[in-house]
């Protein structure tokens, strides 16, 4: 056999050993308490043991998603970040790019993720849709279409969606902040 | 040199050319003649994990090359479509395990080898297992079989024992490209500081899947990310191994591509967009496995200088290789973080604990936040996690953590982490 100890003792790393934590848990870690997070975004975590499933809920203080609380399941599995967080909407919400089933389009959560970006980057990115819904990406087609056809009554539509209304046969969920 | 019985004259004469005398590149220290022939054919002892693909090929270059001692783990069984590239195994043989079947087939074909197989996962194995080998192989196709592989042999590694630090060579292929690697464990960059040069899996935007499907593959996406969960809700997971399953997206994939007037969808397309399947070829597989084994033979006799450390061949047009050195990251979250050895006192707090590394000028860091592998110690944000964590600050690290156990610190100020060895005075 090759003598790689003393290749070792060269470099000088001899004193390092690592812990048996997963590198996924540490990275959670890491990147959960270095949040950033503004007054509109909020973490909550059933069991705090446990820092691989939580929920998020943003608080839209501009924009016509102001005045409701949305929440977003966060579901980090072992092979993070290699494999993206999966976030899903826990309500059923009105909006171009999140569908009745709570799947969410935002880009760096399937296509363009990459383990350089973290849980801060994805949360910002959520919050981005309530600010600036896309009609040009959409999951929900008829609220895209008709943010692009009629932008008033896109917005009545929301506000009407955000008290729980039923809209073209779909009981949305009441997210206004109580 | 100690010979076994089915030994018979010359049978490693090719082998032996280069066991013999030195050549230009070889390592000062090897050792021609009998005592690397010996230690070759009687002590070493390998593990090779995976015996598809590029395992069968690795298991037949090693019992050729004269490695007598080989151990094999898969968790895999042998399904008529591996029957093409995977030489070791028969139609007679579908449904058996992979380790099982290449171990009795390499043994009956080469004599005096001994290949003991495994049939389970790599994870059900601890560090006493791993701790027996000179060496390791891994002919792998998931990136978390090698994330895990990696640290483990990174983790074992005990700056008391030489014998600890265990050399691993990853092959990989996917069509006509491949790469093989060797990692010495804390040394040279591991597997882990290597993540980010990994194509993502092939992903479509949502909403192009969800509306405007122009491929076969958009609508069997469709079937499977959308349509799915929604119609048998969250508690039934999909199994990418049941046909049964494969059969209902197929159908439902088929259905959508009708309506778009979308050509293509195959069941067995199916099966390959959910498990992200590349076909594989048995060439590729050949030529990597070859270059791993070469490395095997090198690092385990001394003979010849070894790969350093990444060798990448891409077949896709003509064939086209490079070598060159992947470099460790001191942010790697395996094995870049630096540790610590720290003494305390068994009435320290886990507050005093936390101003005494901001203090102290060889850590100075900002803000930590403190794990142990069992429990989160204190962490500084979020809001809910600090506030879940905040009654931990008055108690006793000791209460906490063993003598001799480890916290994980993170700290923004840090480039991935720091472990700590907790000994109480």
């Amino acid at each position: 056999m090759i003598k790689i100890w003393s290749m070792k003792k060269n470099e000088d790393a001899a004193a390092k050993k690592k812990p048996k934590t997963s590198a996924a848990q540490i990275r959670v870690q890491k990147d959960l308490t270095e949040l950033d997070l503004p007054s509109t975004m909020k973490t909550h975590f059933a069991d705090p043991a446990d820092l691989l499933n939580f929920t998020l809920t943003i608080t839209p203080d501009e924009g016509m998603y102001k005045g409701g609380a949305f929440v977003f399941s966060f579901a980090i599995n072992t092979n993070y970040p290699h494999d993206p967080p999966k976030v899903k909407c826990t309500q059923t919400i009105y909006h171009p790019n999140v569908d009745l089933e709570g799947n969410v389009c935002l880009n760096i959560l399937r296509e363009d993720w990459k383990p350089v970006l973290n849980l801060n980057s994805v949360m910002v990115g959520l919050q981005y849709l309530f600010l600036e819904p896309n009609p040009d990406d959409p999951l929900n087609k008829e609220a895209a279409a008709e943010m692009s056809r009629n932008r008033d009554q896109f917005i009545s539509n929301v506000k009407a969606s955000m008290r729980g209304q039923h809209l073209k046969g779909v009981q949305y969920a009441n997210v206004l902040v109580r | 040199m100690a010979t076994t019985s089915t030994d018979w004259p010359d049978r490693y004469y090719d082998i032996d050319q280069i066991l013999e005398k030195p050549g230009p590149r070889t390592d000062p220290d090897f050792l021609a003649g009998d005592g690397v022939k010996e230690f070759l054919r009687t002590k070493a002892k390998i593990l090779v994990i995976g015996a598809g693909g590029l395992g069968c090929e690795i298991l037949a270059n090693l019992a050729l090359t004269g490695f007598k001692d080989i151990h094999v783990i898969d968790m895999d069984t042998i399904d008529i479509s591996n029957l093409n590239r995977q030489f070791l195994f028969r139609p007679k043989d579908v449904g058996r395990p992979k380790a099982i079947v290449a171990a009795e087939f390499i043994m009956n074909r080469v004599p005096g080898v001994q290949v003991t197989p495994y049939y389970g996962k790599i994870q059900d194995k601890g560090d006493d297992y791993y701790l027996q080998f000179n060496l390791v192989i891994c002919g792998l196709d998931s990136v978390e079989a090698r994330r895990w592989m990696s640290a483990t042999l990174v983790n074992l590694v005990d700056p008391e024992n030489p014998e600890s630090l265990k050399p691993l060579i990853d092959g990989g292929t996917e069509g006509f490209r491949g790469q093989a690697r060797v990692i010495l464990p804390t040394i040279t960059s591991c597997y882990e500081c290597s993540l980010d040069m990994l194509n993502k899996p092939t992903a479509f935007p949502i909403c192009t899947i969800a509306n405007t499907p122009r491929q076969p593959e958009h609508c069997i996406e469709w079937a499977s990310v959308l349509e799915w969960p929604r119609i048998h809700g969250p508690d039934k997971k999909l199994d990418n191994d049941d046909p049964e399953h494969i059969t209902w997206l197929y159908n439902l994939a088929s259905a959508r591509a009708k309506e778009f007037n979308i050509e293509g969808v195959t069941w067995s397309l199916t099966q390959g967009v959910v498990k992200n399947i590349i076909p594989a070829i048995a060439s590729t597989n050949a030529i990597i496995a070859a270059s791993c084994c070469n490395e095997a033979f090198k690092i385990a006799t001394s003979s010849a200088a070894f790969l350093n450390n990444y060798f990448m061949l891409i077949g896709t047009d003509g064939v086209y290789s490079y070598t060159f050195e992947h470099e460790k990251r001191d942010d790697c979250p395996v094995c870049g973080g630096s540790s610590l050895d720290l003494p305390i006192s068994s009435e320290m707090t886990v507050e005093q604990l936390i101003e005494l590394l901001i203090e102290r000028q060889d850590v100075q860091i900002k803000k930590p936040s403190l794990s142990s592998d069992s429990t989160q110690i204190y962490l500084q944000a979020p809001p809910d996690l600090e506030a879940a964590t905040r009654p931990n600050l008055t108690k006793k690290v000791q209460d906490l953590v063993a003598a001799g156990g480890e916290i994980t610190v993170t700290s923004r100020s840090l480039p991935f982490s720091l472990s700590l060895r907790i000994s109480y005075t």
